[in-house]
């Protein structure tokens, strides 16, 4: 029997082929089912894109990898629930083109951090956490209250992720640079077009204390303050049949 | 004279065609340049076109000077004290930015910067990883994998030049990976960070690496692959199928940095940590077994322990690993399935890990008196044991109860590096003290003292580093489910992170003394390097500095 792995040991070819058939397998085995399986995602009612704000806030937290100290993830246990909300649904990330589980608690989970605080709050933690939190270790981030909002790319940001499955219409697309200044400005109204293409629910106003720029940092708190609030658990049922697998 | 016939009067052709590709991209390079209106791509624009001008001009003036006119029957080891070279470099600066990022969290007020944004945790997070897991543990198996396939098939590298551009090549991706993580260039997938153009562009010289260690195992004067190329050749094919398909993205624009991934939220995450965990399970693990089968039985003068076991934990460690990914996503909302077959075949994991480390361990049978006498030897077999503890830990860690205590705290932080410092690290420092000498052609290292100071710095270090994150890991995680008797959650999330600082301290401080011996060893290499040349070699006398004449 040893006598076969010969073949392997005299003959590249037959050892690259050994080597990608036996690395292929686990993968297909265990990737391939969850994109034709229904029941890995559950759609719930509320989950929706994000506007442009909150999509440039979420290419912020990127670049400053929050992800590294933050999980996104809440998980079904007593404690998790207790202390952060309801358990994640894979529904409310099935719009993150990356995903932003994360794989480390340095801080808090912020899968549901939306609305827990206020816009000032933010603020000050972001600029400087210690003065709120004084035992906290999380890096100061003064500098994106200084920095204005790069948005030059906004409408291409939402084409790409149109690509990649997410269901922007030609109508928010078109107006996506409107419906990020829209989000930022206080006296916007309550019925604006913002609200009409994504949810009456979207947060709108100024968001890091200075009303008269558009920093960096009024997209980042958009962002949070969306995180975890999309789905309405006051009317979602664990126990429904369809949510049950 | 019959080596002049090998060496070719003209510039060859690999030469001219690794000019023009150069010169290509520098045009490339230019052009992004010039005409995006990312500031971020810009800034990146304006690297590779240093770098591509900067490559132009050292290869104009290596063809004038006929330093590519190299010798056919010789091995071709110019590259591989490239790699050693660059190893060490790395490695000291990958360390560095991790003890300063330990010190981030021990002493936030002392180590952040607020007008320094780039220099948060969060962006140096990510240069800490790459540049010690692929800048140091990418260079030390580039080189020592060319080493390897040269001895063990007895041909010259493949390739011509193009070796030098696998070598350059993977430098520049690593200069545009860190430079991108301080800028804020990433993508946010852990141990994938760098966006889609960096990614192509490791992919093109990937390929270029594949091709040069087949090309060579093509020309090999052996009848048989050594075992040791079975883990090398695993590696580099294992990681490109994982490259392209955790990196497929659709970028925002040609000219724009940003790319989002084409996978979302449960698939990606599924997708990430097939990935991740097989950056661990092929390149620190698969990539570094190989360097263990060759150096560790070349050194001690004793053959592998069992052939057969090396064939049946070689096939049965690629096949598993592949399966452990969804270990890192317990009571997520990925399907319970998934869990159970990640879980299940992590713990199966555990006897192709240990079959590794037993035929390591038991090659050293009749020279286990080298451990007392050869420090070099006595740093690889606590690689391997380190190797044999972590690959225990794992599927411990994997097994679903014990992952919901362990999952999100310090404790994985401690495995990681109980692997990364001990096996990974300690398997390629005693790979290097091996490379040194016989590179450079010297009898021995300049001194087995520091080498053994080295050896016991570092191992205190490690010790600290991971019982610190031992006790910090499984203490946050009982805090966090700790319950009043009235029933109600004993400690907010800021009292675990207070509770920390004295391991976080300790951290640190084990992380300095690993990066000292570092230093120590570089400063003993650096020594060995500049020592008088083998008798055998053929450099002038003259060039030997008297004063190291002994005494009488």
């Amino acid at each position: 029997m040893w006598k076969k792995h010969e073949k392997f040991e005299r003959h590249s070819l037959w050892l690259i082929i050994g080597i990608v058939v036996t690395v292929s397998i686990g993968g297909l085995v265990e990737i391939a089912p969850l994109f034709w399986v229904e029941s890995t995602i559950e759609e719930v009612e509320g989950v929706r894109p994000y506007t442009p704000l909150e999509l440039a806030g979420r290419d912020i937290y990127i670049s400053e990898g929050c992800y590294n100290c933050h999980s996104q993830m809440i998980r079904p246990l007593r404690d998790e629930v207790e202390r952060y909300g309801h358990y994640s649904l894979a529904a409310e990330s099935m719009y993150d083109h990356p995903f932003q589980w994360g794989s480390k608690r340095t801080g808090p989970d912020l899968a549901r951090v939306g609305g827990k605080y206020s816009n000032d709050w933010h603020r000050d933690h972001l600029i400087n956490p210690r003065a709120v939190v004084p035992e906290s270790n999380m890096p100061p981030y003064r500098f994106l209250a200084d920095q204005d909002l790069d948005r030059h790319a906004i409408q291409a940001k939402l084409q790409a992720m149109r690509a990649v499955g997410v269901p922007y219409t030609k109508d928010q697309i078109a107006n996506a640079e409107a419906d990020l200044l829209a989000q930022v400005d206080p006296y916007a109204s309550q019925t604006s077009d913002l609200r009409r293409r994504y949810d009456a629910r979207v947060n709108q106003g100024d968001f890091d204390g200075d009303p008269n720029r558009l920093t960096k940092l009024d997209a980042l708190i958009a962002y949070l303050q969306v995180l975890g609030t999309m789905v309405d658990f006051r009317t979602y049922q664990a126990e429904n049949p369809e949510n049950l697998r | 004279m019959q080596t002049t016939a090998a060496i070719q009067d003209k510039t060859p052709t690999d030469v001219a065609a690794l000019f023009l590709t150069v010169a290509g991209i520098a045009v490339l390079a230019l052009l992004g340049t010039a005409f995006t209106d990312d500031p971020a791509f810009r800034f990146h624009g304006y690297i590779m076109t240093a770098l591509a001008v900067l490559a132009l001009s050292a290869m104009t003036i290596g063809v004038s000077n006929g330093f590519f006119r190299s010798d056919q029957s010789k091995y071709a080891d110019g590259v591989i004290r490239a790699g050693v070279i660059a190893t060490m470099f790395w490695g000291v600066i990958g360390m560095t930015v991790g003890v300063l990022i330990a010190a981030q969290l021990s002493w936030p007020n002392i180590f952040y910067f607020p007008e320094a944004g780039w220099l948060n945790f969060g962006r140096l997070r990510p240069l800490h990883t790459s540049g010690v897991i692929f800048a140091f543990g990418g260079n030390a198996l580039i080189c020592t994998s060319f080493w390897v396939v040269q001895r063990t098939t007895k041909a010259r590298l493949a390739g011509g030049v193009w070796p030098w551009f696998v070598f350059w090549g993977y430098q520049a991706f690593i200069i545009l990976a860190a430079t991108g993580y301080v800028a804020g260039i990433t993508q946010s997938k852990e141990y994938a960070e760098p966006e889609w153009y960096v990614d192509l562009w490791l992919t093109i010289v990937w390929v270029a690496y594949l091709l040069v260690f087949l090309g060579t195992l093509w020309k090999r004067r052996e009848p048989h692959i050594y075992v040791a190329n079975w883990f090398y050749l695993a590696f580099i094919i294992t990681i490109a199928v994982l490259h392209l398909v955790n990196n497929a993205a659709i970028p925002v624009g040609l000219l724009e940095a940003r790319s989002y991934s084409v996978f979302s939220g449960v698939q990606d995450a599924l997708v990430q940590w097939w990935y991740g965990h097989n950056a661990v399970g092929f390149f620190l693990t698969a990539g570094f077994l190989g360097m263990m089968y060759y150096f560790v039985p070349k050194r001690v003068e004793r053959p592998v322990y069992s052939y057969r076991l090396s064939i049946v934990h070689f096939w049965s460690l690629i096949f598993i690993y592949i399966w452990a990914g969804p270990h890192h996503l317990h009571f997520t909302a990925l399907p319970q399935w998934a869990q159970t077959l990640g879980m299940t075949f992590s713990i199966m994991l555990w006897m192709p890990s240990w079959g590794g480390m037993i035929n390591g361990l038991m090659t050293l049978s009749g020279a286990w008196d080298k451990l007392r006498t050869d420090p070099v030897v006595r740093m690889m077999v606590v690689a391997i044991a380190f190797y044999g503890m972590s690959t225990f830990e794992g599927p411990l860690m994997s097994i679903r109860t014990v992952n919901a205590l362990s999952h999100y705290t310090d404790w994985t932080i401690g495995h990681v590096h109980s692997g990364a410092l001990g096996w990974v690290g300690f398997i390629s420092f005693g790979a290097v003290y091996c490379l040194v000498p016989w590179l450079w052609k010297k009898d021995r290292l300049y001194s087995n003292a520091l080498v053994e100071w080295h050896f016991w710095i570092a191992t205190t270090g490690i010790l600290l580093y991971i019982t610190a994150m031992w006790v910090s890991g499984i203490m946050e995680g009982l805090m966090w489910r700790e319950y009043t008797p009235d029933g109600f959650l004993a400690n907010s999330f800021i009292e675990t992170v207070a509770a920390k600082h004295v391991e976080n301290v300790i951290r640190t401080i084990g992380g300095l003394m690993f990066l000292t011996g570092t230093v120590i060893m570089s400063y003993n290499l650096w020594r060995t390097v500049r020592m008088p040349s083998r008798a055998d070699a053929s450099v002038p006398s003259s060039t030997i500095p008297p004063q190291l004449q002994p005494a009488e």
